[in-house]
Order: C-alpha cells, then sequence, then structure tokens
C-alpha cells in the first residue's frame, strides 16, 4: 500500500525521514510532497534517503491509500479517493460535519486525537504529543512577554526574586509548563481539581495548591469530571488568589475541546501590569474571559493575555518528529503482517476509539474506556467470579482439584485410622497424641499470619527450633551403653550446630530489614 | 523426682516461648522480638535438659558434663562460624543443609533409643515410654523419617550449590520405584516387629523390662529400612528440578519438623512433639503456599520432573522479533519516568546484583521517582529469599510488594525492570491455554508502558517455556550480566 505525505498548510509535517524509513521497513511505500519538511528543516533529499518518492504535484500524495496529515484541508473529501483512509487530527467531537463527509465518501477515518487514554496506546497519542509541547512553548512565550526574569539573580548591585508561576491544571501540558518553569529557575504553583495529580505536581518540583472544596473524586477515565456549583465557585476563588500572587499564569483546562471559565475578567484586573497570562485552552475558546483565540491582547491592568492556538507549529522541528513516531507506531499497530497492509481490528479498544468513519458510517463516538483502575477493579473481579489473578483463563485450565467428595472421603478415612491407632495405644502415648494434634493446629494458625517477606527468616528460625531434637541426644549421651554414647554425641554435635547457626543466621537476616524512614543504625541497634 | 519435675515446667514454658517466638515472625516490627523468644525457650530448654541429664547419667557424671560441654562447644563454633560467613545467595543451602543435620541427629537418636531399650546392656531406668510395640514403631518411624530428610536435604543442598545438577533425574518408572521403596518399609517394619515379638522385647511393658533379647533380629530389618529410606530421600529430591527447590526446601523444613516429633514419641517428650509439629506444619503450609504460586499441586511437585515432558509445546507461534536497547537508554528513560517497578528473580541472586539494584532505586528515589519492589512468591529458590537479599543490600522493606500487593499497579507504571526473572512474569500463564505454566499467577509486568527485561540470552526459563513477554512491543531486552547492565545505567544517570 501507498502511504501520502503532502506538504500541509502549516509548519508542521506530518512524518518526518526516520519515521518514514520506519513505515518502509513495515512495507509501505510512502510518496513526500515537494518541500512538506522545509518549514520544520526537513530538506527532500532526506526524504529520499528514507526511501520516500518525492513528488512535485501534491494531488499524488492525496490520491495514496493513506494519507497522514497534521491539517486537515476543508476539501479533504475532494483530494481523496474513496475506499482510502485518513490518518489526521480530525476533532471530531467539535466537527461533526466533516467525519460525517468523510463517511459519505467512503473514506475510513482515525483521529489520532482520540486515541484513548490507557497506557497500551500512550505511544500513539498526538494529542498528549503537542500538549507537551505547547506545554513547553507556552512558558518560553511567557518568558518573553514577561517584564522581569524567571530564575531569581544575585548581580553586583543587588539581587532579584524569582517570578511566580501558577498553573492551572495539571494534565499533560500543564505538567510540562511546570517542568519547564521549574527548569527556568522559577517558583511554581499548580492546582487541579482531580485530587490524584498532587504527586505528579509534587513530583516535578512544583507545589500543589491544596484545596478541598474545590476537588472532585478519582476520575475514572483520566480526564477531569465537570465540577458542581459549590467546587465551581471555590475553585475561581482559588484562582483569583492564586492569579493575583503571581507573574505568570498558564491555564490548561481543556476538557474533551471545551475550555470552562478559570479567570474572570476581575481576576486579570486583580493582577499586577506587566503580568502575563498564557492560555492553552485557546484552541477550545478560552479559560480565561478576555483571552481572544490566536491573539495577543493587553488588559486594561496592562496584563498580557495570550491567546496562541498554535504553540506546537512554533517548534516545527521536534514536533514533527515526535508526531511522526506516534503515527509509525500507529501504522504497526494497524500493520499485524509487516506486509504493507492496514487491518484494521474494532474488537481492540485502541483501534475502535480511534476509527471515527468506515464503510461509509459514522463510528463516533466509541464504547467508554475504562482507564484509571482503581475503583473499576473490583467491579470487573466480582463480575468474573475469579479471584482476578487468572482472569485470562479459561475454567478448564488447570488448578487440579479433587473433587470434592473425594477429599471429603479421605479427610473421613484419615479420621477413622488415627482414631484407631490411638484407640489402640497405651494411656501415655495418648496423651502425646493430644499434644501433637493441638500443636499442630497452632502452628497452623500461627504459620499463616507470617508475611511472604519473612518466610525466609522464619525457615532458618524454624531450623534452628528443630534443633531441639538436641534435648532429645543430650539425654541419651550419659548412657551406659558405649555405643550410644557414641551415636548420641555426633548427634548432639550436629544438632547444636542447626541451634547457634540457625538462630544466629535469623538474627543477622532481621538485622537487615528495615523501613525507609528508619536510620541503618537505628535498625542494627536492635 | 523434683529435676523431672522442674524439667516438666522448663519444657512447658519453652514450648509456649517457641510458639510465641514463630508468631513473633509474622511481622517485621516484631521479628527481631520473636528471634529473642526462641534464644530464651532454647536456653531454658537445654538447661532443664542437661540438668536432667546429668541427674541421669549412667556414667560418671563428669564426663557426661565434659561431653556436653564439648558438643556445646563444636556447636557453637561451627554454626557461629557458618551463621557469620554464609553469603545471603547462599542463604537456600545453608538451611537444607541445616535441614540435613536435624535429620541425621533424628536417625542417630533413634539408634540410640533402640539400643536403649531393646539391647542387652541398657538395664533399669531407661527414658523409653512404655508399650513395647508402639514404642517400637514410634523408633521405626523417627528413624525413617530422619533418614529421607538427611539424604534429601544433602541432594537439595548439593543441587543449590551447584555441586549436583540441577536437572531433574528421571529413572525410568522412578514413581513406581518409590512405591517399591515404601511397600518394602512396609513389609520391613513387620519383619522388625516380629524379630522384636519372639525376643520377648515387645511384651515386656515398660522398656526396661522388654529389654534384653531380640537384639540381633530385629536390628537387621532397621538397618535395611534405614538404607532404603536414604535411597528414597535421595531419588525423590534428585527426581525435583532446580526451579522448584522453594518448593523441596519447605518440604524438607516440614519432614525436619516430623523427624524431631517422631523423635518426641519415643522418647516421651512433649517439648519435642510441639516443636516439631510447629515446624512440621510450617513447612507443609509454606510448601502449599509455593504450591499455589506456581498454580500445581503438591503431589505433582514432589513426583518431580518437572519441565521435561511439556517443554516445547507451546514455543509456536512466538518467535517473533526482540528489541534490544542499551543502558545510557534505559537511564534515560528511567529519569524520565513517574514510577518504577522493579521485579527481581533468582537471576538476581545468580549475577549479586542486588547492592547495584539497591543503588539503582536509591538514585531514582532521589530524583523523585517513585520505586518499588515487586517479588513473585516462587522468585528465588527458597520462599522470601528475594526480601532477605533486597534486605541485606538495604532496600526498605515497605517498597519491596508481594505479587497480589502490586499486580493491580503495572497499568498506570512508566518503567518495569524485570532483572534475572523469566517465567513469574510470563503472560503465557494467563494468554495461552496450553502453556505448561497456564493459569500461574504471575506479575503483569506487561501492562506497564515500557519494560526492560535484563537477562544474559534469550534462552527459555525453567520451565522450559518461550516467553512471549521478550515479543512485545513495549519491551526491550538488555541483554548481559546483570550486574554489569545495571552498573552501567548507574554510571550513565
Amino acid at each position: 500500500m501507498q502511504i501520502g505525505i503532502p506538504d500541509d498548510a502549516g509548519p508542521l509535517v506530518a512524518a518526518t525521514p526516520s519515521a518514514v524509513e520506519r513505515l518502509g521497513a513495515l512495507g509501505y511505500d510512502v510518496v513526500v510532497t515537494e518541500g512538506a519538511g522545509a518549514a520544520a528543516g526537513l530538506p527532500d533529499d532526506d526524504y529520499r534517503a528514507a526511501g520516500a518518492l518525492v513528488v512535485s504535484d501534491p494531488a499524488v500524495a492525496w490520491e495514496s491509500d493513506v494519507v497522514v496529515c497534521t491539517v486537515v484541508p476543508d476539501d479533504v473529501t475532494e483530494l481523496m479517493r474513496p475506499g482510502s483512509t485518513l490518518v489526521a487530527r480530525l476533532a471530531p467531537a467539535a466537527h461533526p460535519d466533516r467525519v460525517r463527509a468523510l463517511a459519505e465518501r467512503g473514506i475510513t477515518a482515525l483521529a489520532l486525537d482520540a486515541v484513548p487514554r490507557i497506557s497500551r496506546a500512550q505511544s500513539l497519542d498526538v494529542l498528549s504529543v503537542l500538549s507537551n509541547v505547547a506545554g513547553y512553548r507556552a512558558v518560553v512565550e511567557a518568558a518573553v512577554e514577561y517584564s522581569g526574569m524567571f530564575g531569581g539573580q544575585v548581580t553586583a548591585a543587588g539581587s532579584t526574586r524569582p517570578a511566580t508561576v501558577f498553573v492551572i491544571g495539571a494534565g499533560v501540558a500543564g505538567l510540562a509548563a511546570l517542568g519547564a518553569a521549574t527548569a527556568l529557575g522559577a517558583r511554581v504553583r499548580a492546582f487541579d481539581v482531580r485530587p490524584e495529580v498532587a504527586e505528579q505536581i509534587e513530583s516535578m518540583g512544583a507545589e500543589f495548591v491544596s484545596e478541598p472544596e474545590a476537588q472532585q473524586q478519582v476520575s475514572a477515565d483520566g480526564y477531569a469530571a465537570p465540577l458542581t456549583e459549590d467546587q465551581l465557585a471555590a475553585a475561581l476563588r482559588l484562582y483569583t488568589r492564586e492569579a493575583a500572587a503571581a507573574d505568570i499564569v498558564i491555564t490548561t483546562a481543556l476538557v474533551r475541546g471545551t475550555a470552562p471559565t478559570t479567570l474572570t475578567a476581575e481576576a486579570v484586573a486583580a493582577m499586577r501590569p506587566g503580568s502575563v497570562i498564557v492560555d492553552l485552552a485557546a484552541p477550545g475558546g478560552g479559560n480565561c474571559e478576555l483571552t481572544v483565540p490566536g491573539e495577543r491582547v493587553v488588559s486594561p491592568g496592562g496584563v498580557v493575555v495570550l491567546g496562541w492556538t498554535d504553540l506546537p507549529a512554533r517548534m516545527p522541528r521536534h514536533t514533527s518528529e515526535l508526531h511522526g513516531t506516534a503515527v509509525a507506531n500507529l501504522l504497526t499497530l494497524l500493520t499485524p503482517g509487516k506486509d504493507g497492509e492496514v487491518r484494521l481490528d474494532l474488537d481492540d479498544v485502541v483501534q475502535r476509539g480511534i476509527t471515527v468513519a468506515r464503510g461509509g458510517e459514522v463510528l463516533w463516538p466509541p464504547p467508554a474506556v475504562q482507564v484509571s483502575a482503581a475503583p473499576a477493579a473490583p467491579a470487573a473481579r466480582a463480575a468474573d467470579g475469579t479471584d482476578g489473578t487468572t482472569t485470562a483463563v479459561g475454567p478448564e485450565t488447570p488448578a487440579r482439584r479433587r473433587p470434592t467428595w473425594l477429599t471429603g472421603a479421605l479427610a473421613v478415612a484419615a479420621a477413622v485410622l488415627a482414631g484407631l491407632v490411638v484407640a489402640a495405644s497405651p494411656a501415655e502415648t495418648v496423651g502425646h497424641f493430644t499434644v501433637l494434634a493441638l500443636a499442630i493446629v497452632v502452628g497452623f494458625y500461627v504459620i499463616r499470619s507470617v508475611t511472604h517477606a519473612l518466610h525466609t527468616p522464619l525457615m532458618s528460625q524454624t531450623n534452628a527450633v528443630s534443633g531441639i531434637i538436641l534435648v532429645g541426644a543430650l539425654l541419651q549421651i550419659g548412657s551406659s551403653s558405649l555405643l550410644v554414647t557414641v551415636l548420641a554425641t555426633i548427634a548432639a554435635a550436629v544438632a547444636s550446630i542447626n541451634v547457634f547457626g540457625g538462630f544466629l543466621v535469623t538474627r543477622r537476616m532481621l538485622r537487615m530489614f528495615r523501613k525507609a524512614d528508619e536510620t541503618p543504625a537505628e535498625g542494627s541497634a536492635r | 523426682m523434683t529435676t523431672t519435675g522442674l524439667v516438666q515446667g522448663a519444657s512447658v514454658v519453652a514450648a509456649v516461648l517457641f510458639i510465641l517466638s514463630l508468631a513473633g515472625l509474622s511481622r517485621q516490627e516484631t521479628a527481631k522480638r520473636g528471634v529473642n523468644l526462641g534464644m530464651a525457650g532454647m536456653v531454658l530448654a537445654l538447661g532443664a535438659t542437661i540438668a536432667l541429664a546429668l541427674v541421669r547419667s549412667e556414667r560418671p557424671v563428669g564426663v557426661t558434663a565434659a561431653l556436653i560441654l564439648l558438643v556445646l562447644v563444636i556447636g557453637a563454633t561451627v554454626g557461629t562460624w557458618r551463621a557469620r560467613s554464609v553469603e545471603m545467595t547462599q542463604m537456600p543451602e545453608l538451611i537444607a543443609l541445616l535441614h540435613s543435620f536435624v535429620g541425621l541427629a533424628a536417625v542417630l537418636v533413634g539408634f540410640g533409643s533402640y539400643l536403649t531399650a531393646y539391647s542387652p546392656g541398657a538395664a533399669g531406668e531407661g527414658h523409653a515410654t512404655g508399650g513395647g510395640t508402639v514404642h517400637a514403631v514410634e523408633i521405626y518411624l523417627g528413624v525413617l523419617i530422619g533418614a529421607v530428610t538427611f539424604t534429601g536435604s544433602l541432594v537439595a543442598f548439593g543441587k543449590l550449590s551447584g555441586r549436583l545438577r540441577s536437572a531433574p533425574v528421571t529413572l525410568p518408572a522412578r514413581n513406581w520405584l518409590n512405591l517399591g521403596v515404601v511397600v518394602a518399609c512396609a513389609v520391613l517394619l513387620a519383619w522388625y516387629l516380629g524379630a522384636l515379638g519372639t525376643g520377648g522385647g515387645v511384651t515386656g511393658g515398660s522398656a526396661g523390662g522388654g529389654a534384653g533379647a531380640g537384639e540381633g533380629g530385629a536390628v537387621v530389618p532397621l538397618l535395611l529400612m534405614t538404607v532404603l529410606a536414604l535411597a528414597l530421600g535421595w531419588h525423590l529430591v534428585a527426581a525435583i528440578g532446580g526451579g522448584d527447590m522453594p518448593v523441596v526446601v519447605s518440604m524438607l523444613n516440614s519432614y525436619s519438623g516430623w523427624a524431631a516429633a517422631a523423635a518426641g514419641f519415643m522418647l516421651g517428650n512433649d517439648l519435642l512433639i510441639i516443636t516439631g509439629a510447629l515446624v512440621g506444619s510450617s513447612g507443609a503450609i509454606l510448601s502449599y503456599i509455593m504450591c499455589r504460586a506456581m498454580n500445581r499441586s503438591f503431589v505433582s511437585v514432589i513426583l518431580g520432573g518437572f519441565g521435561q515432558a511439556a517443554g516445547p509445546a507451546s514455543s509456536d507461534g512466538h518467535d517473533g522479533e526482540h528489541r534490544e536497547t542499551t543502558p545510557p537508554a534505559v537511564a534515560d528513560q528511567l529519569v524520565a519516568a513517574r514510577s518504577v517497578i522493579i521485579a527481581p528473580g533468582y537471576g538476581m541472586a545468580v549475577a549479586k546484583a542486588q547492592y547495584p539494584v539497591a543503588d539503582l532505586a536509591a538514585k531514582l528515589a532521589e530524583r523523585g521517582v517513585r520505586v518499588r519492589f515487586a517479588i513473585h512468591p516462587v522468585a528465588g529458590r527458597l520462599p522470601g529469599h528475594m526480601n532477605v537479599l533486597l534486605a541485606e543490600a538495604k532496600v526498605p522493606y515497605d517498597i519491596v510488594e508481594g505479587m497480589d500487593e502490586i499486580n493491580g499497579d503495572f497499568g498506570e507504571t512508566d518503567v518495569v525492570l524485570v532483572i534475572g526473572a523469566n517465567d513469574t512474569v510470563n503472560p503465557a500463564a494467563q494468554e495461552d491455554p496450553g502453556s505448561p505454566i497456564a493459569g500461574m499467577p504471575v506479575l503483569e509486568v506487561w501492562k506497564a508502558r515500557d519494560v526492560v527485561v535484563f537477562k544474559r540470552s534469550m534462552a527459555t526459563g525453567y520451565a522450559g517455556v518461550q516467553n512471549p513477554l521478550f515479543f512485545k512491543e513495549n519491551t526491550a531486552m538488555l541483554f548481559g550480566d546483570a550486574k554489569d547492565r545495571v552498573e552501567e545505567i548507574l554510571k550513565a544517570l
């Protein structure tokens, strides 16, 4: 099959030469329109070297069996052949009519921005790649606009304080932004309505602004859910307060293409002149009430509001490279035979999720996928009726258990036999049997509660304890028979090695176990 | 006799102390106290026993005391030396060797009891209990269990320390052979009892009264049985492969307990019975846990020969391509990760890589990466072996988690490092019902975003099953000695 890489409207290109090489290895013929990578610093010769056919007529690339692009032109349905496949960011939620048009044309449409958020699909997730880049660039843009320095400086004439950056929303873009801002030396604070990301924020070296009133439950699909009225009001108060104290605000709240308001006009008015707001949600309308998508606005109070919608395209080389890698990963998934044939498997959640149109039908939206496994797992286990560890295994596979009646019969037989043996024994031995039986039961309950981590010390300890057979040997040493004395002496010698060796080695092992917060010295002292 | 009363009192206290000692081992916080209680119990029991032995001594007290002192000095010297010098990777061998000592002691004490009770020289106040036949059977069983434990443990020790080949020795019709030995032992028991009976030893009520006859006839079957039992112990363990050693060592632990309990019966000593039963049930439970972790029945493990017949059955279809990676690339992955799980296996112990691995974990934790360890119940050659090795390398135990605790977290993990583990991370156990390890619970490492497998080559693991994990898209292989590789990663960090 032929894959076409057209020259897109923006500076980005859907696949770099390294991605083209991987596509070639999968058995595809790749056609690239002349100059497609020029804006990203990728000359045509590099594409030729990677095995692509470079053509001057854009129509050739568009008429391929599979077309991969970064910007979808309005006349895409005319450019492409019926029966071919389009791989691009299609924003199916925002452009349902485009999806319908593609379906009517008989085009299979795969939306790169509809990859389900599950671990396996992370390597295809173009959206998170772009968010990542945008988050980084947002900090760069803010640094250019800001009237001061990010990192505190100590100069001959005195020192400056570091800038305070407040990041709203710790998704991929938010985390990238706070990472970049931290790296520039700013003091970074961040907030997210999902409580589970606090740890991630802190792991990036930023401070998590805690506000329980404004937070919700752990999310099930990796996205934030809509807030209640009370939560919303509390969150807005928090944003206003934090923004007033910050020099830079980067707001990234974009939930499935729609942007809630996080910064009201009053909040902007309360900020210091010369402060900068970068609105990463501008493509969805903006989080800030003053944001104009695609424009730089200065508020009456002197606050710069950047509503750039093309942040990833401002770094075309790396964005294209990452985009191309994701595309190559996707096609690797779609080409199980590595024979240059796309085989779409709609039973696979990932492939089902990105397929928005196929065979004349619109397949958007896909059925829901659960990601953060925590709340869903117990239910799934209960539904299977298994203990969860062997879910994937059919009912007939091993765990070779005897039928219960047989186990029961064996138990009865054993009990009868034991009873007979005891009945035939003299009184003193009966006493011993009682002791034995009780000790076994006690042993069973005591040992069963031992944690797995301590099984080795347990074994060496029981080893030492079973050296108690020394008692028997010691009693025989005093025998009047020389042979018995010799045998008993040997027995006592080996048994006492057990006693000493077993206890000492157990102690040695246990001394090594320590908790994270215990200092080693404390651990060995006891 | 007041001494006897005191000794009995001391025994009861010692027995309680032993139970508390094992109970203390259930948690790290109380484990050290557990060991101390056990030592206190042992001192008490031995002190009382030595007093009794001196009182009852049939030789001059000085001689007996000197002998006792001698054995204690030998035991203390050898035991302390071994305990100090053993490396943690060699724990399985040491434990197997110690089991064999208990077995040997049980055999010797059994013969001692027999000679005391039934030989002409033994007179008067023998320590044997009454009931001739019963006592004779007790001795017989005690020697039998002791002998099986003794050679079985020696073979286990040989295999674990590399002195013997660890592959299973599969004699033809080996199960019938074992059964034959058991039947032969039963026949010998009849002969032995018959010989004692005709000699008049059995009917004589108390042991002392029964002494004096039957010595020539009965000792022959007893010796023959001992030889057979030694052979049985050797053969049982020789037929089991190296990877099943956790089960075997636990099983031998159990046997050594039963051997002590049998000795308790023949000496009429409740302390020995209680202690033996505790140890016996402990080993039995450990064996059960190990078997469940491999989804195999205890019987099938004991019958041995695993990994031979079932081997190549389902290796087809998994001979895909694997991807190799380099230490610097892994270092980059680790630095970029938010959470990392390390799944070690026997290979880590072999390469002695626990120190650099612990270093790596500490370095990553300093950089804010969440690092944890995932331990499969049968990882290593001894239950809990990995935990001990990691503890030795100063890995805090609260980041070392068991399979059930951590299995749900792999989906949210960025990087998993599989170090020297194979079968315990094999997805075929869940995905391929035809696999020999189907149904065995495994660490679901493949659910993580990236998996790096440290391995010496593409050879199969102990179970002889190909591992589809190596061919997964998100898996990269890092070949070579695990220790060297981890050290290279440390350098690249």
